[in-house]
């Protein structure tokens, strides 16, 4: 499967339910998701136990994030003023093309044809390496997991870990097979593979002049960028070039500095289960001496104020990246990331990908019913967005958007008339006591093996049980059971 | 109609529903979580020293005057000729562990630091609850690429420096939140080949953490 | 203590017994229960599947049929959890304000069946017994959203002779889902197999949850594996006694003069 142009959703993709199919045959692939997202579970779970005021967190995360949702445009104002005193360049770029060009003539003005990234969801969002390629510039991944998806012309399938789904004698693979100067004795155990990964990108980065990254958040009273990593590519490419282009969403935005004493407890124990990721930069604009001279923030769109404007959904703005959704979600867990379609695979995926981009197409209006609503993901969400609230909410809206084009009539009519019989004393009355010993009969003892149509997806593994003879409200009737001391019943 | 005028207005229209004379700080931000600590002075060190040694650097507590020969025996371990340090770190400490000390300044290329076998520094202050250390831009510390590019990395810490909590670091450090910092809680790593943590990928790969004790004569 | 039985459509036309057993277990205790026939469905269905005008039409028809009772107990978790997260929410955005102050005082006076029995009634030991090693699938609404926290293993702990075996990832949802069993089979499929892998593990004779659409699915694909296991609602085993054993299924106990 290759990366393909195209804001968010690739080019290609599957609606939910055929796209699992796909990947739910990959049995290698389900075994490495399964004990991959049970362990980093137990390693979260470890690390929140240790805090006695972990809920206290997560609300202050929430709150922290609303009051700044609720007010963004005062926050932009005062992040870009803040910035700009600091010495940053501010551009703002409506969507992903407008921000891809906004880049490259960043880029191109320097006469550099290869550039150093950090890992960033944002810039794959955009899609901009592609788009640098095409104009002839190279953007080298160098957070490794992004180094093997760019090398394998594969995609990401996870918010952290994005080559989750690859296992290790996949990866020694792909570096054989596309890593310049690969010896022949490399073995697939892990610190060999990283090991190698550090000697071809030490060399990129002493020599990188440009480098693009993210932000994890953008402090609006001080204009502090925050890059939160594990390898120290970040470091790297924030630090050597002489160019930083970080790219932001216009969501990054927190309020005060103190403000991170709470994100910098909650992402590193939500993402990857540790007190504290191996390094965090901190960076106000240019410090004579040290790092890039030359510093420029793009602030993206690109359908988020289209999030905003729902009063339900907005609240998927809240996501700090942290992928606690995706570790503890049953569907991700035996679909993995690529199912989903999109940059943003998982329960936040189901929620912000069909927010960005409306429901014009199959892929977003598949994608808020891609669940069982068990609720796990709300659990661990550390800025407690209420994800299963979403999915209700967005998936009222693809079943208005197919009643406004005509589609699935036969679902709003089997709806309609199930609400409508519920909803008429007799007819309720009259459908059980008809219906049930009919059914009673044709299932038999052994119930239904085999169902047609939509009904089909059920008995595929599971048969129907035998329904009763009789409904509970007949027995009920027959029993003659008047409640309260011979008060007649209403 | 520029970008930024298009994209503020959008998101003043999506917000229309945020009554109008409702105030950023109306909406209400409860700060319940732990702020402080209720560990004494010598707790919070002896908790410190574990959560960094958690990580896999190496922790060495020392008195001041032991400074210089742990040094040397660290230079030693790991076969060093180089050290940088940065300007306003103490020459005295590097002066007899047995290294060539290399100033940055005028500033080294990424390549010479590349060359280097290693760099020694201080430190803004440690946090004990998650075995941090807080470098910033400064004397002592110098600029991020000195501690970021050699391949082992000593950091001199005064027991004094460390704070419990992240409430209490991102307070201390709030009156430096002009100048770069970088935040190192153990050495670098991995987890993205089958959520197997590997050590050491592009930061130093070693971290020696010299807890000195803070000298009752300074 | 005036107390309707909302027995959801689900239990109505697939599981009345559950419906059966509980009248038992309250009459049992002394509690006697209501059935407004005016009841139908909580709207759940239809809200989950994305058609809330349809199951605000149900909401009103709710509100009406419990009107007047100081509790109405369900022994559907799903549907305790639909009334308390969303039937608020549904009322609000009509504007109607009689039919968010009916809604507002109705919501908390709706109670899943363990929650009536050991936070009303204070009653763990309900005189239950079965002597049968048993093991409880917690339906993820009672967990999560209701927090039910461990009432019915403490409920089936309690009776004489059962012996309750942990199930292992208890808390892993089942993969019913509502529509997400048909409209995405292959991985509610993948879902169920896990959870029936691990029932079947336990070695217990009888599987036991909190809510039948649970059971729907997990005893479809047990049944489709094997079957040797009897499968119920919880309620059904705590109907059970040594001295009418199973009787309730045809006819209610009589109700037992005491408290309440």
């Amino acid at each position: 499967m290759s990366a393909a142009t195209g804001p968010v959703v690739w080019a290609g993709s599957k609606p939910f339910p055929k796209a699992a199919r796909t990947q739910l045959a990959k049995a290698e692939q389900r075994a490495t998701l399964n004990r991959v997202t049970h362990q980093i579970r137990r390693k979260r779970a470890a690390v929140v136990a240790e805090r006695d005021d972990w809920e206290e967190l997560r609300r202050a995360g929430e709150q922290i994030k609303n009051r700044v949702l609720r007010h963004l445009d005062t926050y932009l104002e005062q992040a870009e003023r803040s910035l700009v005193a600091a010495g940053v360049t501010v551009h703002w770029a409506s969507d992903a093309d407008h921000a891809n060009r906004i880049v490259h003539a960043l880029v191109k003005e320097t006469g550099e044809t290869e550039i150093v990234k950090i890992k960033s969801m944002v810039t794959a969002e955009i899609g901009l390496n592609e788009f640098l390629a095409k104009r002839g510039i190279t953007a080298v991944e160098t957070d490794l997991a992004e180094l093997i998806v760019q090398m394998a012309d594969d995609l990401p399938s996870h918010i952290v870990v994005p080559a989750i789904h690859r296992n290790r004698r996949e990866i020694r693979d792909i570096f054989a097979e596309h890593m310049p100067g690969v010896p022949s004795t490399l073995t697939d155990e892990p610190r060999d593979l990283a090991g190698q990964a550090r000697r071809h990108l030490r060399k990129k980065f002493l020599r990188a002049k440009v480098a693009v990254s993210g932000a994890n958040f953008v402090v609006a009273e001080t204009g502090t960028l925050c890059i939160v990593e594990s390898e120290g590519n970040g470091r790297m490419c924030l630090t050597l070039p002489e160019r930083l282009i970080s790219v932001v969403g216009i969501e990054k935005v927190i309020s005060t500095f103190a403000d991170l004493e709470v994100f910098l407890q909650l992402l590193p124990r939500s993402s990857t289960g540790e007190r504290m990721n191996p390094y965090t930069s901190l960076w106000t604009g240019v410090t004579p001496g040290d790092g890039p001279a030359d510093l420029h923030v793009v602030f993206l769109d690109n359908g988020r104020t289209q999030a905003l404007a729902d009063p339900v959904g907005r609240q998927a703005l809240r996501c700090i990246r942290c992928s606690a959704c995706l570790n503890s979600c049953p569907v991700y867990e035996r679909t993995g990331g690529h199912a989903y379609g999109s940059v943003y695979p998982g329960p936040i995926g189901a929620i912000l990908t069909p927010q960005l981009r409306g429901m014009d197409d199959a892929v977003d209006r598949a994608l808020p019913f891609a669940s069982s609503l068990c609720g796990a993901c709300y659990e661990v969400c550390p800025v407690r967005i209420n994800i299963p609230e979403v999915l209700t909410h967005l998936r009222a809206r693809a079943v208005e958007h197919d009643r406004e084009h005509g589609r699935h009539r036969l679902e709003r009519m089997v709806f309609r008339a199930v609400a409508n019989g519920f909803d008429d004393d007799e007819r309720y009355a009259r459908g059980l006591s008809l219906g049930l010993p009919l059914a009673h009969r044709l299932a038999g003892r052994d119930g239904i093996h085999r169902l047609p149509f939509a009904g089909a997806g059920w008995t595929q593994s599971r048969d129907v049980l035998q329904p009763p003879s009789q409904s509970f409200r007949a027995w009920w009737a027959e029993q003659g059971l008047d409640a309260f001391d011979g008060e007649a019943a209403r | 109609m520029s970008a930024r005028e298009s994209i503020l207005a959008r998101v003043r229209a999506a917000l229309a529903d945020v009554p109008a004379q409702e105030t950023p700080q109306a909406v209400a931000v409860s700060r319940d979580y732990r702020r402080r600590s209720d560990l004494t002075p010598q707790q919070v060190v002896d908790l410190f020293a574990e959560t960094v040694a958690d990580y896999g650097a190496t922790v060495h507590r020392v008195r001041s005057a032991d400074l210089t020969a742990t040094l040397a025996g660290i230079c030693h371990q790991h076969r060093l000729r180089t050290l940088v340090a940065p300007a306003g770190f103490p020459e005295q400490v590097v002066t007899g562990a047995g290294v060539v000390l290399m100033r940055d300044g005028p500033p080294m290329s990424a390549t010479s630091l590349d060359r280097a076998d290693g760099v020694i520094t201080t430190a803004a202050l440690g946090v004990a609850e998650t075995g941090t250390i807080a470098l910033v831009t400064g004397p002592g510390m110098g600029r991020r690429a000195l501690s970021l590019v050699p391949d082992v990395h000593v950091c001199v810490v005064r027991d004094d420096q460390v704070v419990a909590t992240v409430p209490e670091a991102i307070d201390a450090l709030s009156g430096s939140a002009t100048e770069p910092i970088t935040l190192v809680s153990g050495g670098s790593a991995t987890s993205d080949i089958e959520l197997v943590r590997v050590e050491g990928v592009h930061g130093p790969r070693v971290l020696h953490v010299i807890l000195v004790q803070a000298d009752p004569d300074g | 203590m005036r107390v309707a039985l909302f027995i959801t459509c689900v239990n109505d036309a697939m599981f009345p017994d559950t419906g059966k057993a509980t009248v038992a277990i309250l009459r049992r205790l002394g509690q006697d229960v209501a059935f407004p026939m005016a009841q139908s469905c909580c709207g759940q269905p239809h809200f989950n599947a994305g058609y809330p005008t349809e199951a605000l039409a149900l909401l009103r028809r709710f509100v009406r049929a419990f009107d007047g009772y100081d509790v109405v107990v369900s022994p559907s978790a799903s549907c305790v959890s639909m009334v308390h997260e969303n039937h608020t929410r549904l009322a609000a955005v009509t504007g109607d304000a009689a039919l968010q102050a009916d809604v507002a005082a109705l919501v908390p006076r709706v109670l899943e069946l363990s929650q009536l029995l050991i936070d009303v009634m204070g009653v763990e030991d309900v005189g239950a017994y079965f002597p049968h090693p048993v093991t409880y699938h917690p339906a993820c609404h009672g967990l999560r959203s209701l927090g039910l926290g461990d009432r019915y293993p403490r409920l089936l702990a309690a009776t004489e002779g059962l012996s309750l075996i942990d199930l292992p990832d208890a808390q892993e949802c089942c993969g019913f889902g509502g529509t997400f069993a048909v409209k995405n089979a292959d991985t509610s499929s993948a879902m169920v197999q896990t959870k029936v892998d691990n029932i079947l593990a336990t070695g217990a004779q009888v599987m036991a949850t909190s809510d039948n659409s649970c059971l729907l699915n997990i005893a479809g694909a047990l049944v489709r594996r094997t079957g040797a296991m009897r499968t119920m609602h919880a309620a059904e085993i705590l109907a059970t006694t040594r001295a009418s054993g199973e009787s309730w299924r045809t006819s209610a106990p009589a109700l037992a003069r005491s408290s309440a």
